[in-house]
Order: C-alpha cells, then sequence, then structure tokens
C-alpha cells in the first residue's frame, strides 16, 4: 500500500497499448457514453452551484420566492467585506481550526505509533479509535450533551476529581469552545490514526533491523526513523485537517448554537443565518463565495507547493 | 495489508529485554487510552438501559440500578425513528448504487478508452477534487429548488455521485488490470460494455466495496445539507431526526441516550462488518 500520499491522480499520460493505431469509432463512442452518466450529474450539481453562487452574488435574491431579484453590482461583496459579523465568524472558524489542528495530527501520530509496535489487540484499537468517526454528528452531540451537563454530568466530575475548574460547557465561550475541541478530537482523530498507521506499515521492516543492529533504542527508532519517514504524511494529514477544520458547522451548530451570543458561530453558519434566517441569498452566496475563494486558495497553495517539492526532489 | 514491522526481531540479546520493556509499556498506555475512548458509548449504552428516576438520583453512577428498557419503547413511540431509519436507508442506498454504477463507468472510459475530451474529464474532475462542496450549500440549495428537487431524496443521491473522488478510486483500480486480459476479451468479440461489465468489474471487488461503504456512511451521517432539503419531520433521516430532540427545558435523559443508541447501533453493526474496506478505503484514497 504505496498509495497513502496519492491524492494526485495518475498522469493522464495514454493508458494502454490496445491498438497502437488510432481509436476506432466505437472505442470513441463507447468512451463518450460511458463517461457521460457521470460527467452530466458532476457539471450539473456540483460545478452548477458554483456557477449559480457567482450569480446570485451580484443580485438581491431572496431566499423566500424563487427568482433572481434586482440586480445589486458589487454592493453585495462591499457589505460582505465590511461586515464585523462575517469576519467574526470567519475568524472562529479560523480559531477552530488552530485549535483542533495541533491535538488531532500529533494524537494520531502518537497513537499510530504506539500501535504499531503491538501486536496484539489490533482489532480493538481500531475499535477504539476509529468507531466514533463513522456515528453521526447529531448523536455524538446528545451523548457529549450529556456528559457536558453541570454538575451531574461525567466531564464536569472528571474536571472536578482532577482538581481543574469545571468551566461553564455551554454557557460560556471559552467553556464553549473547550466541550467543542473536546468533542471533536474525541470524533475525528481516529480518521487521521488511521492515515498514519497505513503510513507506519509502509516503512520497510529492515530498516527498523538495520537500526536495531545498530544498537538504536525503541524511542531512538521512532525518533530517527519513524516519524521523519512520516513527513509526507503529515503534510497530507494536516493539510486535510485544516481544510475540514475550516468547513466546521455541524458540532458547534448542534452543541452551542453558535452561541452564547453568537460567540462560536463559524462562517458557514453565518451563511446559513444570512441565507435561511434572514432569508438573504443573494448576500449569503456573496459571502459563500469570500469563503469559497480562501478555502480554494489554501488547498492550491499546499497543491503547488507539493508539486514543487515533488519536481525539485525528482530533479 | 502488509505484515507489521517487528523492530525487536534482530536485535542483540542485551537489547531485547529493554525493546520488549517499552513495548509492553506502550501496550498499557494505548489500552489504557482505548478504554478512556471507548467511554461515552458506554455512558450511554448505560443511561439509555436505566430509568429516569435512578439517574436523577445517582447520574454518573454505573451500578446504582434501576434498569429498565422503557426509554427504548418511549423513544420509538415519542418519535418517528422507524421512518427516520428507513429515510435514510433508501437515501444512503440509492446514493451507493448510482455512485458505484456511475463512477465506476467514469473510471473504466478514463483508464482504458481513448476518445475525444477525454482529457478535459481528467482534468475538470481533478479540479473537482479541490472543491469544498460544504461551502456551497446556499446556492446549491437554489439551484435544486429550481429544479424542484427540495424535499426529494434525489436532492440527497445526487451530490454523492458527483463526488470525482469516487472516480479516482475506480480509475486507480482499473489501471491495475493488466492491459493484455482486456485485449483478450476484446479479441474474442466482448463490447466495451462487457469488457466493463463482465471483465472489470469483478476484478474490482475491492473498489466496489470502498467506493460502496464510504458512500454509505457519509450519506448516512450527512447532516446540514438534509436538514436544509427535507424540511418536514417525517421525511428526515436519522442524523436530523435526533438533532431536534434536544430539549433543555425536559431532560430526559434516558429517552435522549436510547435515541442515541438506536442511532449509532446501526453504524457499529457496518463498521464491525466492513472495518478492514472502511480502513483500507480511507487509507488508499487519503480524502474522505
Amino acid at each position: 500500500m504505496t498509495t497513502v500520499v496519492s491524492t494526485r491522480p495518475a498522469p493522464t499520460a495514454p493508458p494502454t497499448g490496445l491498438a497502437a493505431d488510432r481509436p476506432t469509432p466505437s472505442e470513441r463512442r463507447a468512451g463518450r457514453l460511458l463517461t457521460a452518466p457521470f460527467l452530466v450529474i458532476y457539471l450539473l450539481f456540483l460545478v452548477g452551484p458554483l456557477l449559480v453562487g457567482v450569480v446570485l452574488s451580484f443580485f438581491n435574491t431572496t431566499t423566500v420566492k424563487s427568482g433572481l431579484g434586482d440586480f445589486v453590482g458589487l454592493s453585495n461583496y462591499r457589505e460582505v467585506l465590511g461586515d464585523s459579523l462575517f469576519w467574526e465568524s470567519m475568524w472562529h472558524s479560523v480559531l477552530f481550526t488552530l485549535l483542533t489542528t495541533p491535538p488531532l495530527v500529533i494524537l494520531a501520530l502518537g497513537v499510530a505509533i504506539l500501535a504499531s509496535r503491538i501486536r496484539r489487540g489490533r482489532l480493538f484499537y481500531r475499535i477504539a479509535f476509529f468507531l466514533p468517526y463513522v456515528v453521526p454528528s447529531s448523536v455524538v452531540t446528545l451523548v457529549f450533551l450529556w456528559m457536558y451537563t453541570p454538575q451531574i454530568g461525567l466531564i464536569p466530575k472528571v474536571f472536578d476529581a482532577v482538581g481543574l475548574p469545571v468551566p461553564d460547557f455551554i454557557g460560556s465561550t471559552s467553556g464553549g469552545w473547550t466541550a467543542v475541541v473536546l468533542m471533536t478530537v474525541w470524533w475525528t482523530f481516529g480518521f487521521n490514526f488511521v492515515l498514519y498507521t497505513a503510513a507506519i506499515q509502509d516503512v520497510p521492516a529492515d530498516v527498523y533491523e538495520a537500526a536495531a543492529i545498530d544498537g538504536a533504542s525503541p524511542w531512538q527508532q521512532i525518533r530517527h526513523i519513524t516519524v521523519p519517514l512520516l513527513g509526507r504524511t503529515t503534510s497530507l494529514v494536516l493539510i486535510l485537517q485544516i481544510l475540514a477544520s475550516l468547513k466546521v458547522f455541524d458540532q458547534i451548530y448542534q452543541l452551542l448554537g453558535g452561541g452564547p451570543n453568537q460567540s462560536t458561530r463559524p462562517v458557514i453558519e453565518y451563511i446559513y443565518d444570512t441565507g435561511f434566517t434572514a432569508y438573504r441569498g443573494g448576500y449569503g452566496a456573496a459571502a459563500t463565495m469570500v469563503y469559497f475563494v480562501i478555502i480554494v486558495a489554501i488547498s492550491a497553495a499546499w497543491y503547488g507547493l507539493r508539486r514543487r517539492r515533488a519536481t525539485s526532489s525528482a530533479a | 495489508m502488509t505484515t507489521i514491522t517487528q523492530p525487536q526481531t534482530a536485535e542483540p540479546k542485551g537489547a531485547v529485554n529493554g525493546a520488549k520493556l517499552f513495548n509492553r509499556l506502550c501496550a498499557v498506555c494505548l489500552t489504557l487510552f482505548a478504554l478512556i475512548w471507548l467511554v461515552p458509548f458506554v455512558w450511554a449504552l448505560i443511561t439509555s438501559l436505566r430509568d429516569d428516576a435512578s439517574i436523577t438520583q445517582s447520574p454518573t453512577s454505573i451500578f446504582a440500578g434501576g434498569w429498565s428498557l422503557d426509554a427504548y419503547s418511549t423513544a420509538w413511540d415519542n418519535h418517528p425513528i422507524g421512518t427516520w431509519y428507513l429515510n435514510s436507508l433508501v437515501i444512503s442506498v440509492l446514493a451507493v448504487i448510482f455512485t458505484v454504477a456511475f463512477c465506476s463507468m467514469a473510471g473504466f472510459a478514463l483508464a482504458f478508452l481513448r476518445f475525444r475530451g477525454r482529457g478535459l474529464v481528467m482534468a475538470v474532475a481533478t479540479a473537482g477534487l479541490m472543491l469544498p462542496t460544504e461551502a456551497l450549500v446556499l446556492p446549491q440549495f437554489i439551484e435544486y429548488r429550481s429544479f424542484h428537487l427540495l424535499g426529494t431524496f434525489w436532492a440527497l443521491v445526487l451530490p454523492s455521485v458527483a463526488a470525482p473522488i469516487s472516480v479516482f478510486v475506480f480509475h486507480s483500480f482499473f489501471r491495475g488490470i493488466p492491459t493484455a486480459l482486456i485485449e483478450a476479451a476484446r479479441i474474442d468479440g466482448a463490447s466495451w460494455w462487457r469488457v466493463y461489465a463482465n471483465v472489470c468489474m469483478p476484478i474490482c471487488r475491492p473498489a466496489v466495496s470502498t467506493v460502496a461503504i464510504l458512500t454509505f456512511i457519509s450519506s448516512w451521517n450527512a447532516f446540514l445539507w438534509p436538514l436544509l432539503v427535507l424540511s418536514q419531520t417525517k421525511s428526515q433521516t436519522i442524523p436530523v431526526g435526533l438533532a431536534s430532540l434536544v430539549d433543555p427545558s425536559s431532560p430526559q435523559y434516558a429517552e435522549v441516550m436510547a435515541s442515541s443508541v438506536l442511532g449509532f447501533i446501526p453504524l457499529i453493526a457496518v463498521f464491525l462488518v466492513f472495518q478492514r474496506q472502511i480502513v483500507q478505503g480511507i487509507a488508499t484514497t487519503g480524502i474522505k
């Protein structure tokens, strides 16, 4: 399994030497027919919303009735860029990313390294760490809400027992962030754990054997072999985590409703609120586009960086 | 999965004990950690099996007694959980069928067939890998409304079919098939369609199960989009329906926990049956 980091699709060179000459009409027809269903749905429902969003953002559309409404030019964008509430919600998404990314990456790496040294009970660890990831966010929220309940919940009791001050998990801003981060780490770190586990298994055993013969202790092996060899995986895990965290909505919306006083409201909830509570479709679309550009810029930057590193190391 | 590395096999005698001790220490830490990680599940399960009186008296005690299955029957009676299950099931199964069919066809064509626009399709699909679709819910909503798809199950099925990642999973599996096999089938007079359906698809069962399971889980768990699209209580999916149960004024803990348990049980079942494929699928795609 060397495909962990193959997010870049295979090169588009002509695949086969089936017939060295030109493709027959039947081959061409088959190619078009077989790609058509996917392509139609892809263009309509993935590219479509993007174009609709661009158009909407220039109109004063409402979400209550159909039709575009009046053309307003760039005024939606001007309003979004000048709206402090938008930037606050944007900052909340960034803050969430800053708070969740380090624990989710470091914990996943650490646990995956520990798990790789143990031969028995792999299924058990896989269940314990990865099972939460396949459970719907609303179920996770229901369980954690009950665990966060003041006085009687399990987590306040644990905080109390350890001697930490018990934060107001649902009612205060800092407590809310703690609650959301704890819950997210529990819920999603298994995904990164799986990526790391697969990558560790790709490290050839004789590297360790050679190191062990040279007298390297287990700790030295981890520090000087495992972690460095996982560099590419770490960069993949990091970018996937950043992009996933920037898209946060489910947990915060369900656990805190973006509260107290919208102090934890992420940007997707801002778009949701303007579009579906205030019914300002055009304005929400403009906010969508600003946010969209930021996300695409981040992933494009990562993509370009990796391309460049890949070509420079090949040269 | 390949075998795990065994760092201690080739060690000289003196170092064995240290390495062994280290590994044992790792095992202890990891097991403790794993047990902590299982607490929320166990806690939810136990709470759901107790009656409200004993929960209010001693909420965190596991052994306080008052065992009953009442919470499950009240949860089932008070909320249309059966309907939610059915909705989730229909939507996820439809999503799986269409995604596997359409994306494997496209993956096959891109891997083996030469036709005009092939490079373009490839480029467009690659670009699609970077599109953060979750960010586009608002224009998506407006578009689906103008197609009169709101409130229908198609609104939930179509977005998962439009995910290019599934095409690439199939594409990379198909490219592992030796071309001699396909040439032989062609010489025997099989049409391209038959090569796809009778030669390539059976070989690519791992790809089929990977795409099927990941599609199933992600469409079963989707929250924001079904929340927007299915506005009636009766037509909701399990995750959206369960989210509506939070009522801070009257916390019926046992009932809420019973509903949560009902919400995670099917996924635990799917996970336990297919855990190998799920884990392998995530490892091979590297992308949700």
